[in-house]
């Protein structure tokens, strides 16, 4: 019999055997992230994809939203966040796709790691996929809808402040924006992964549940372009409830979701 | 403490309305080789998927016995269980080191590296091989590698589905000659083959599951033959 080093983790269901537990737990999901993002590595399907997706919902947009022959910047937020929404939901059936060729999945399940690692490595994977595209979207809108710099009304006051004039509070929304879409993207496309039609059932389980996470980042990005600081802490404090509550729920009923 | 039993009581799997195990009764011990045989849907991946904890039973119930212990489901059970399923459980962009090394972190091995190393050469995966991808390899070279990725861990139970499904004579002879030894290392051993050649001369008991019930049991000290396993599934499977 090999040497086992551990064999727990700290959260859910199988909870740790001794103190080395959480050192494990994120050992595991440290190493099934990479896994995922080696995986991506050598394909480059998913990301190319998501970006190749999202950069024409900009695009097309940036060709709708037009007055006085210039992109309206008040639909900047709306854009933006279907952009990622869309692409990441791309992104997101694909990752779970992957899991279903040779059954991999099972083979994970099979192995003495906590399925609550399980579901972190596989959240924190979507996570970086659908960052890397919203990172790449974001200044692509930016120019091309004009919002770049801030604008100034006929009598020379503020309009309207740049993107980038408050670069942590637009970090903080995308970063959370991003991670509650992977945490229920993730609950979801587990549970669907055995369901024939289980592309078409995603976006539709998943957008109710993303609703007012969206409604929270596409207000705190509006809120960024107005200058109005306080309300983006408080949506990007919103935003954080959200994430941490569904982090929790997912951690509870992964395993459940992904055991016949 | 090592596994020295399997058993399963008044086991029932309903999918739906469909019934796929209906009460059986069975009792694995170590330094043994099971065979489970029937025909295509009497229930035997279903009964193996129970075995390793992946599919929940509608009724009845599992029990590892290790001294006069029985163990719990969760990672130390996990760790102790090896799975040889229809698919390979293997990720095609990764080469056959990658994914041996993936899983020996994730079975939490100390000398990961070593025994993915001694698990290729057994399985004739070495050098070229190994440092290709895993999509790139034939039927045979993936079975092959799922067989190593099993055997990973060094399990104590081996529950092996159509393990020779397209393996080569050679991979044949070479899984056979894993199974004697795993055999004589004293392993809970179930497999689950229409290959009664692969098998004889290594099982000693046979179980022969029909439309989810066990039609037919037996075990004895000597293995049985190939003309043996051939008369049992026809008179008691057909």
């Amino acid at each position: 019999m090999q040497t086992p080093i551990d064999t727990a983790g700290p959260c859910g269901a199988e909870t740790a055997r001794g103190t080395p537990g959480a050192v494990s737990f994120w050992r595991e999901v440290a190493t099934l992230a990479w896994k995922d993002l080696r995986v991506e590595i050598r394909s480059r399907e998913i990301v190319y994809t998501m970006i190749f997706f999202a950069a024409m919902v900009v695009l097309v947009f940036s060709f709708a939203f037009i007055r006085q022959g210039k992109a309206v910047g008040e639909v900047v937020p709306g854009i933006l966040w279907v952009a990622v929404l869309f692409a990441g939901t791309l992104g997101l059936s694909r990752a779970f796709g992957r899991e279903r060729e040779s059954d991999t999945m099972r083979g994970l399940l099979l192995s003495p790691s906590s399925r609550t690692a399980i579901f972190m490595g596989k959240a924190i994977a979507i996570f970086l996929f659908v960052i890397t595209v919203a990172v790449i979207v974001v200044p692509m809108i930016g120019f091309l809808f004009g919002v770049l710099e801030p604008a100034y009304n006929a009598n020379g006051g503020l309009e309207r402040v740049g993107l980038f004039d408050h670069p942590e509070q637009l970090a903080l929304s995308l970063i959370l924006g991003s991670i509650g879409f992977a945490v229920v993207g993730s609950v979801f496309a587990a549970m669907l992964m055995r369901a024939k039609s289980r592309d078409v059932l995603l976006p539709v389980v998943l957008y109710p549940i993303l609703v007012p996470l969206l409604i929270a980042a596409t207000k705190s990005t509006f809120s960024l372009l107005e200058g109005d600081t306080a309300e983006v802490w408080f949506l990007l404090e919103f935003m954080a409830v959200y994430d941490a509550v569904f982090i929790v729920i997912g951690l509870w009923v992964f395993e459940s979701l992904v055991i016949e | 403490m090592r596994v020295e039993s399997l058993a399963v009581s008044k086991l029932a799997k309903r999918y739906g309305a469909s019934r796929a195990l209906a009460g059986v009764d069975l009792t694995m011990t170590a330094g043994r080789m099971c065979a489970l045989l029937g025909p295509n849907g009497a229930g035997k991946s279903t009964l193996l998927g129970i075995l390793s904890t992946l599919v929940r039973p509608t009724a009845g119930r599992v029990t590892f016995r290790a001294g006069d212990k029985e163990l719990e489901p969760g990672p130390a059970l996990r760790q102790k269980i090896g799975v040889l399923a229809h698919e390979s459980f293997v990720y095609g962009e990764l080469t056959g080191w990658e994914n041996l090394l993936f899983y020996a972190r994730l079975y939490h091995l100390e000398d990961g590296e070593a025994r993915a190393r001694q698990l290729l050469d057994r399985v004739g995966l070495e050098d070229r091989a190994a440092e290709r991808q895993a999509r790139t390899y034939s039927r045979g070279m993936t079975q092959r590698l799922a067989l190593a990725r099993a055997l990973l861990h060094d399990p104590e139970v081996l529950l092996l589905d159509e393990p020779f499904t397209g393996l080569d004579r050679t991979g044949a002879a070479a899984l056979a000659s894993t199974l004697a030894d795993s055999k004589a290392q004293g392993k809970v051993m179930v497999v689950v083959t229409h290959d009664f050649d692969a098998i004889a001369g290594v099982a000693d008991h046979v179980v022969v599951l029909r439309r989810g019930k066990i039609a037919f049991e037996t075990d004895r000290r000597d293995p049985f033959s190939r003309d043996e396993l051939e008369e049992m599934y026809h008179r008691h499977a057909e």
